[in-house]
């Protein structure tokens, strides 16, 4: 059991020294807080991943298959003639050292193998070994070595202390995406079955009942259900969605995060509020329940795992006949739909580019995908004057925006969210320069380690994140950090109660819930969560 | 998977203590897990938790979200706490023999 977390003290006192030995010879420490649990047979095998076993990391034995050495060179030389990125990547690097300090998990645990240079030779040293002339003779003294078991359970550790969050490529002058050789070592080990549970069950879960948790069609729509009781009594408007209904002009997916977790559930909330403002403005939007998962935790496993999640939201869009699709408040669904979605289920002839219903705007950027962000859409209604609404319902929340990674470095969302919330709010404050926009510091959590058994590598990797949103929390009285990521909303909340006390986490679409005014509504006297509105405290 | 012998029974557990499957799940895991947990006595409050998870989870094939669970017992989720030290999750839900929520939360 991992739950003990050190004191925040000793967490905070890294050291940045490196080990008297070279990074060869150190070999790779698997501990309890900095590891996920492995990934059993159970849900490899239904999805078809092969060699699915169960197995310990901490465990000497990892029952590899007999020829896994042999799986793993083919499965490395087949990439390498598939991506030619990845044979870039593998070739360019000068080992300048400028994404050296720029990766959460090394600044906050000051392993060296966490720099993106170091991780990167992980996998970049066998190439060398088994594709240049000179690692083929000179082996070591040229940076190559051969693949071992030693190698492997190595990868195996550094890839998964890897959020995937893009940072470091962000300063690499050569512009080497470390996060790819992530992706490629992740499914390098995928080939062996060396995955971690809590990737592996959301992606047969979601291969299955079409959302990571496993929520069935009626439990999905119980969920709504409850939803429509909660903003019934805070607003006293019985919202009304429909689910599954062909004919809808739109498609609405979001991560399911939003309808099963706090603090998801309040921007879930904040969806349905704004859905029912606009129908009668022409919105003619349906959920799914069978499309009932924006994230795509099969981006954290292989490519192909990654295109059979994504297609069932434009199967199930064909299958409604709607026009397009409007995604949730999702990280790492955007880069999926963003980066890989033309060119891999796309591109999707059998709906329409985007079109506002209520203020007419195209939405070009969309023009492929068919797909735009909830917050493209709230914040082109804001630029129209579309919406009412009343500010000062979210004059408790001192705020902050935490940029998501994928949102942000994958899509080049930045401005929508920040005026979406400068409107709806009359309290927000930016963190420092360097940690926001497409320099954001990850939360720490992502691309499927958002466990709960190694939240010492969570609340490590965390630190740089939470250290900006500590310096507005006393230099501004933030009290709050919004965000447009679920796994953002599950994540943040633990590591703010850690590093920063006192600051919640709340989704964009739970403020716009807040302060949007609905026709026929009652007194508001409490937000979301059912606090009471400023001046509305009783004494 | 670590095996749990407890009062001539013999349980499957994951990782985190967590039952294989909620098939078998029996009486005698509650007071296993009740030890476990350090709860001192089960009250009805304790039950009443245990049997709100275990109904919905037979209608949904999933634990209901913390805030149902919250409404549906009258419990706020303090209260929650203090009937099961570990939460809703690692508790409460693991007495009551249900898988652990994976994904976005």
């Amino acid at each position: 059991m991992a739950d003990e977390v050190p004191k925040v003290e000793e967490m905070a006192a890294i050291n940045h020294t490196p080990p008297k030995t070279g990074w060869m010879d150190t070999p790779a420490v698997i501990r309890p807080g900095m590891y996920c649990y492995s990934a059993k047979a159970k849900p490899l095998n239904i999805v078809g991943m092969p060699n699915g076993r169960d197995w310990d990391p901490i465990e000497e034995d990892w029952h590899l298959p007999e020829n896994w050495m042999e799986i793993v060179l083919e499965g490395l030389h087949d990439r390498l003639h598939r991506f030619r990125s990845l044979q870039l990547f593998m070739d360019v690097c000068v080992r300048c050292g400028a994404c050296a300090d720029k990766c959460h998990f090394f600044i906050g645990s000051g392993d060296p193998k966490n720099m993106p240079v170091l991780r990167a030779e992980l996998l970049r040293s066998v190439y060398r070994k088994e594709y240049t002339l000179a690692g083929k003779l000179l082996g070591k003294m040229v940076g190559a070595r051969k693949l071992d078991e030693r190698v492997l359970k190595e990868w195996w550790t550094y890839f998964f202390q890897c959020t995937e969050c893009r940072r470091c490529s962000v300063f690499c002058p050569y512009g080497i995406d470390t996060a790819e050789i992530t992706i490629i070592g992740r499914e390098l080990l995928n080939l062996l079955g060396l995955n971690i549970d809590w990737i592996a069950t959301p992606v047969s879960n979601c291969y299955r009942t079409g959302n990571h948790l496993g929520i069935q069609p009626h439990a999905f729509k119980d969920m709504i259900d409850f939803f429509v009781d909660e903003v019934e009594d805070v607003t006293g408007v019985r919202v009304n969605p429909s689910f599954n209904r062909k004919g809808a002009e739109i498609l609405f997916i979001t991560p399911s995060g939003d309808v099963f977790a706090d603090p998801g559930t309040y921007t879930a909330m904040g969806y349905l509020i704004l859905f029912h403002y606009l129908e009668s403005m022409g919105l003619d939007i349906t959920w799914s329940t069978y499309a009932s998962e924006g994230g795509n935790f099969g981006f954290f496993t292989s490519h192909e795992m990654m295109k059979r999640l994504n297609a069932k939201m434009y199967m199930e869009a064909k299958r409604l006949g709607v026009k397009y699709i409007i995604g949730g408040e999702c990280g790492h669904m955007w880069r999926v739909i963003h980066q890989y979605m033309d060119t891999m289920n796309g591109p999707a002839d059998h709906l329409e580019v985007p079109k506002s219903p209520i203020t007419g705007t195209v939405f070009q950027n969309a023009a492929s995908t068919k797909m735009i962000h909830i917050t493209e859409f709230t914040a082109d209604l804001l630029r129209h004057n579309k919406l009412k609404f009343d500010k000062t319902r979210n004059d408790n929340y001192n705020l902050t925006f935490h940029d998501s990674c994928n949102p942000s470095r994958g899509m080049g969302l930045l401005e929508e969210p920040r005026y979406i919330i400068k409107e709806m709010c009359n309290h927000f404050y930016e963190m420092p320069e360097g940690t926001i926009r497409e320099q954001t510091f990850c939360c720490g959590s992502g691309s499927g380690l958002n466990a709960g058994e190694d939240l010492e590598l969570r609340f490590r990797g965390g630190m740089p994140r939470a250290n900006a949103v500590k310096h507005v929390h006393e230099k501004h009285g933030v009290n709050t950090v919004a965000c447009v990521c679920a796994i953002d909303r599950a994540a943040l909340p633990p590591l703010m109660d850690y590093w920063v006390p006192g600051v919640q986490v709340a989704g964009v679409h739970e403020l716009v819930g807040n302060a949007l005014i609905l026709d026929g509504e009652k007194e508001r006297t409490e937000d979301l969560r059912f606090e009471p509105l400023a001046g509305m405290e009783e004494e | 998977m670590a095996t749990i012998e407890f009062e001539g029974k013999s349980f499957t557990v994951d990782e985190d203590g967590f039952i294989d499957s909620f098939e078998n799940w029996s009486e005698e895991w509650v007071t296993y897990v009740k030890g476990v947990e350090g709860i001192d006595e089960l009250t009805e409050e304790h039950w009443k938790v245990i049997n709100v998870l275990q109904d919905y989870y037979k209608k949904n094939g999933i634990a209901p979200m913390v805030r149902v669970l919250s409404k549906v017992t009258g419990f706020k989720l303090k209260h929650i706490y203090e009937l099961f030290p570990s939460g809703p999750g690692k508790g409460a839900c693991k007495m009551a023999g249900l898988p652990k929520p994976t994904g976005c939360v």
